[in-house]
């Protein structure tokens, strides 16, 4: 535990980024019971009231209650991003140490596929998928959606890890004593890749809430269910900053910049935890 | 026996880090007289490469130069402030760096580097002049022209770490350190390489430090050599006598580590490790390892005696009672 | 007699470039090498050679971790491309390793115990965990560390000269017959090459282990060996008795190779001719023959156009230039058979 800290001492940015994460967490074990979610719904007050000690957010057009939106929507929306954040690492991982460590028509294969499938710009796909079913979005749906699009980039860069590991003269060693190929895999490259597998994981959640919130403030988002992105959504639809209905807009707004900034101070802490120069100061 | 052009007295570098202080180089004294070459040998650890980063003021953080002095005809290297080092870096005492072959700039030719040496010292020359400048230094250390208009990695080995030399020589520096210049290349271009240093070293005047751990290279190349243990110089001298006639036991046992060509089988190493910079055993840092120590070597303080002319020991068993 | 281990007339190619092949760069790694070491008596065989000679390309074919373009390496006469799993597993227990890079050739996550139990694990799972760890603490002590002060560590907190003992260590755990040595000492301080070196005499000596050493200092190849082979960009160049090729090298390359060696004895200077290498070319333009011929002062015509085979010399050396035509050729199993002479 004192290493721990004494590291976080020493980077500044995970330590921040790790704080954020803790807050935002206390929010959501603390929050449903001081706020009760079932406010979220609409008309569960009169629509449109200015912020007041009642509503401490005020409501929207639909007499939802915002306070309980904003908890309910960061909920949501860190859910989608952590879901398709974790398949896309998960499936990154198991064709990236694959291609990587065996190489020949495999490898082929994955690459191929992947750099094609990278080639695509993929809002465009995600807008016509999400447009296609958008009737039937929740929030789980809209995280497979995602997932669809969130492996390739760790396959490819996972991928690139595995290459330069497999070379090291550990990696023969282990062969020479007979370790076969999948406990190689488990035993000797996978350790050495935590740190950077922890970078892609948050890296991934990054851009899988990214891709939510940019297909939810498109109205390509769960109709019923209130994340963030579909709250600002809403709030153009109804022309909130035309009546300067500020407190509908901005505090989603607020949520997904705290958001951001957390998962880039830790990435950007990881990144530094990653990197290969710092590991060999002794 | 002409003056000295480098003068080190008494230099001590120490690391200040989390777990202690380190003592790098701890008191190494010598003179490199004008004209002549001068090895200096030692084991990982042994303080060689700080000595030449305190000689060329690239110590960093956490490392800082703790004492002592070092003057290149007179003028204080340890003194001196940045801006001055960096006149006198390359002009008056120049450096070929360990692994200089990969501090080339892979993206940029040949001599557009040496032209940046120049101009960093003197912007008054043109062009004209400083391509026949470079011309002129290429084919000093044996490369042809054209290399000048080459890439790095057009070279091979052998001819990058020439261009190194080159540049080393550029400003016709009166000090020279090679520090385990050819410890990359094989044994041929070792030896070519070597001996286009030998020839430079000649048609300048200047003196070469040559520090590396290979005894064998020292043989050939210097003329007196410095043995390095620990952070400490414990003997000096000519490189006939050090050869035949080595005093100190560690020098001794170095000796006898190097495999002959000529008979075989007789294996011979310095048992023990290496010791730790950090918390050194008392007194001589080597008697831990000495088939000489004796009780009263954990007491001694460091101290040379001439036991020859010019031949510099530093040990007790040695030195014993001799004023 | 079957060998032990044996590389028949092996090259190895590497190729780079793109799917589409429009540029394909092409490197002749190693060109028809040959290498046996039977299975008695044990023998200490060095393969030298500069950078780019194809030794650590021979070393890795040897060991199994890279497959020819052509030829074969056989294990107890069986091809190594034929094995079943059975039979890798008993060719890996028999021939073991040990890697220049004493830093790199350990896994930085775990202590280096993690080396030493890998083998363990995998050749002998049934062993219990106390003799195991006895074993281990016997062959640490064989080639002179303490236990206590190795075992528990990581890498990075023992000295450079202690992890490639721990390799040693490793290497000699299940009495393997064979050790590959690539540059074992070439990274470790002059004071503990000796004793490092001496560690791998004494299992040659005491348990029958034979050594392939390779390296590029020819200085310890002569101290170590009894055979030795030298490589130049590829092909051998000579084979035999290392105190003849040593001592009376008849190649023109082994003969620059030990006239450029600095010799620790200051009457002894190279002198201050040298400095340039008179590189020719062939008259062709292109070079068909001996890979060596722009830097050989004897290169006559011949040399450009075809390879020199290799020629028998005294029975136990063989070298391949052409100025020694007037001896026998050798064919292929009587090069094979110089490496068993001691």
């Amino acid at each position: 535990m004192r290493t721990f800290l004494s590291y976080c001492r020493r980077n500044p940015q995970l330590a921040v980024g790790l704080i954020m994460f803790l807050a935002l967490l206390l929010f959501w074990l603390i929050g449903p019971l001081v706020i009760d979610t079932d406010d979220a719904r609409p008309m569960s007050a009169l629509p449109d009231l200015s912020p007041s000690t009642e509503y401490p957010l005020g409501t929207d057009s639909t007499g939802r209650q915002l306070l309980p939106v904003l908890l309910q929507g960061t909920l949501y929306t860190l859910q989608i991003g952590l879901i398709a954040g974790s398949v896309g690492l998960l499936v990154g991982i198991i064709l990236g140490f694959s291609a990587g460590y065996f190489g020949g028509i495999l490898d082929t294969i994955v690459r191929t596929g992947a750099d094609v499938i990278l080639t695509i710009p993929t809002l465009a796909v995600l807008v016509v998928i999400a447009s296609l079913i958008k009737d039937r979005l929740d929030p789980q749906n809209m995280a497979a959606v995602i997932a669809l699009l969130a492996w390739m980039w760790p396959t490819r860069t996972i991928r690139a890890q595995v290459l330069t590991l497999r070379e090291r003269p550990y990696v023969e060693i282990a062969r020479l004593s007979g370790m076969g190929d999948v406990k190689i895999i488990l035993k000797e490259l996978l350790p050495n890749l935590l740190p950077y597998l922890a970078a892609s994981f948050v890296g991934a959640v990054s851009a899988a809430i990214l891709a939510a919130i940019g297909l939810e403030a498109l109205g390509l988002g769960p109709q019923t269910d209130p994340t963030l992105g579909m709250t600002i959504f809403w709030s153009i639809y109804y022309g909130a900053i035309l009546r300067g209905m500020w407190w509908w807009w901005a505090p989603p707004m607020a949520a997904i910049s705290y958001v951001f900034i957390g998962l880039f101070m830790i990435s950007w802490g990881l990144d530094e935890l990653a990197n290969p120069r710092l590991r060999r100061a002794a | 026996m002409n003056d000295p052009v480098l003068q080190v007295r008494d230099l001590r570098v120490y690391y200040h880090t989390p777990a202690g202080v380190v003592k790098a180089v701890d008191g190494i004294s010598f003179d490199l007289p004008r004209g002549e070459n001068l090895g200096l040998v030692g084991e990982s650890g042994s303080g060689k490469s700080t000595t030449v980063q305190a000689l060329m003021r690239l110590v960093m953080n956490p490392g800082r130069i703790e004492g002592g002095q070092a003057l290149l005809d007179g003028i204080d290297l340890l003194k001196l402030s940045d801006e001055e080092m960096r006149h006198m870096a390359g002009a008056r005492i120049s450096l070929i760096p360990q692994g200089a072959m990969n501090s080339l700039n892979p993206v940029m030719r040949i001599k557009t580097q040496m032209i940046d040496t120049i101009k960093a010292h003197d912007t008054g020359p043109s062009r004209a002049a400083m391509m026949e400048r470079i011309v002129d230094l290429l084919q000093l250390v044996g490369l042809s022209p054209d290399v000048a208009n080459m890439y790095p990695h057009q070279l091979s080995g052998g001819m990058k770490q020439r261009v190194c030399i080159a540049m080393a020589i550029t400003l016709q520096p009166q000090v020279i350190i090679a520090d385990e210049p050819t410890s990359a290349l094989d044994v041929v271009v070792q030896k070519q390489v070597m001996e286009t240093l030998g020839q430079i070293q000649e048609s300048i005047n200047a003196s070469v430090i040559l520090v590396g751990h290979d005894m064998g290279l020292m043989a050939q190349f210097v003329d007196r050599v410095g043995i390095m243990y620990a952070g400490r110089l414990v003997e000096l001298g000519p490189v006939e006598d050090i050869f035949e006639k080595p005093q100190h036991p560690y020098t001794r046992l170095l000796i006898g580590t190097l495999p002959s060509l000529e008979t075989k089988g007789v294996f011979k190493g310095i048992p023990g490790m290496t010791p730790s910079l950090l918390a050194p055993p008392p007194g001589c840092t080597f008697h831990p390892r000495c088939p000489h120590a004796t009780p009263a070597c954990t007491r001694w303080d460091y101290d040379y005696r001439e036991v020859r002319p010019g031949h510099w020991v530093a040990c007790l068993a040695v030195n014993g009672d001799r004023p | 007699m079957t060998a032990l281990l044996e590389a028949r007339n092996v090259s190895k190619t590497f190729t780079s470039g793109s799917i589409i092949g429009t540029s394909k760069h092409v490197t002749v790694a190693l060109d028809d090498a040959s290498l046996a070491i039977n299975t008695e008596p044990a023998t200490v065989i060095s393969i030298a050679g500069e950078s780019g000679s194809g030794k650590t390309t021979l070393s890795r074919l040897m060991l199994g971790l890279i497959k020819p373009t052509q030829g074969a390496i056989y294990h107890r006469g069986k091809s190594l491309a034929q094995m079943n799993r059975a039979e890798r597993m008993a060719y890996r227990r028999e021939v073991q390793a040990i890697f220049q890079d004493p830093f790199e050739a350990y896994n930085p996550f775990y202590i280096v115990d993690h080396a030493l139990t890998m083998p363990i694990e995998c050749f002998e799972p049934k062993m219990p965990k106390a003799t195991a760890r006895a074993l281990i603490e016997e062959v640490l002590v064989t080639v002179g560390l303490r236990p206590e002060e190795t075992l528990g560590r990581y890498p990075h907190q023992l000295s450079g000269g202690q992890r490639q003992r721990v390799m040693v260590a490793r290497a000699l755990l299940l009495k393997p017959s064979i050790i590959v040595a690539d540059e074992p000492v070439s990274m470790v301080d002059a004071s503990l090459r000796a004793t490092i070196l001496e560690s791998l005499l004494k299992a040659h000596e005491e348990w029958g282990v034979s050594l392939i050493y390779i390296t590029h200092d020819l200085t310890t190849a002569y101290q170590v060996s009894q055979t030795i082979l030298m490589l130049y960009q590829g092909s051998m160049v000579e084979v035999g008795n290392v105190d003849k090729v040593i001592k009376n090298p008849r190649h023109p390359y082994t003969q620059l190779l030990i006239s450029s060696i600095p010799l620790p004895d200051p009457k002894k200077r190279w002198g201050k001719g040298g400095g340039r290498e008179v590189i020719a070319k062939p008259p062709g333009g292109k070079n068909l023959g001996c890979k060596f011929a722009p830097r050989c002062p004897h290169v006559m015509t011949r040399c450009w156009e075809s390879q020199p085979p290799m020629y028998g010399l005294d029975d136990d050396c063989a070298v391949a230039c052409f100025l020694f035509d007037k001896s026998p050729v050798l064919d292929k199993t009587e090069i094979i058979n110089l490496y068993a002479r001691r």
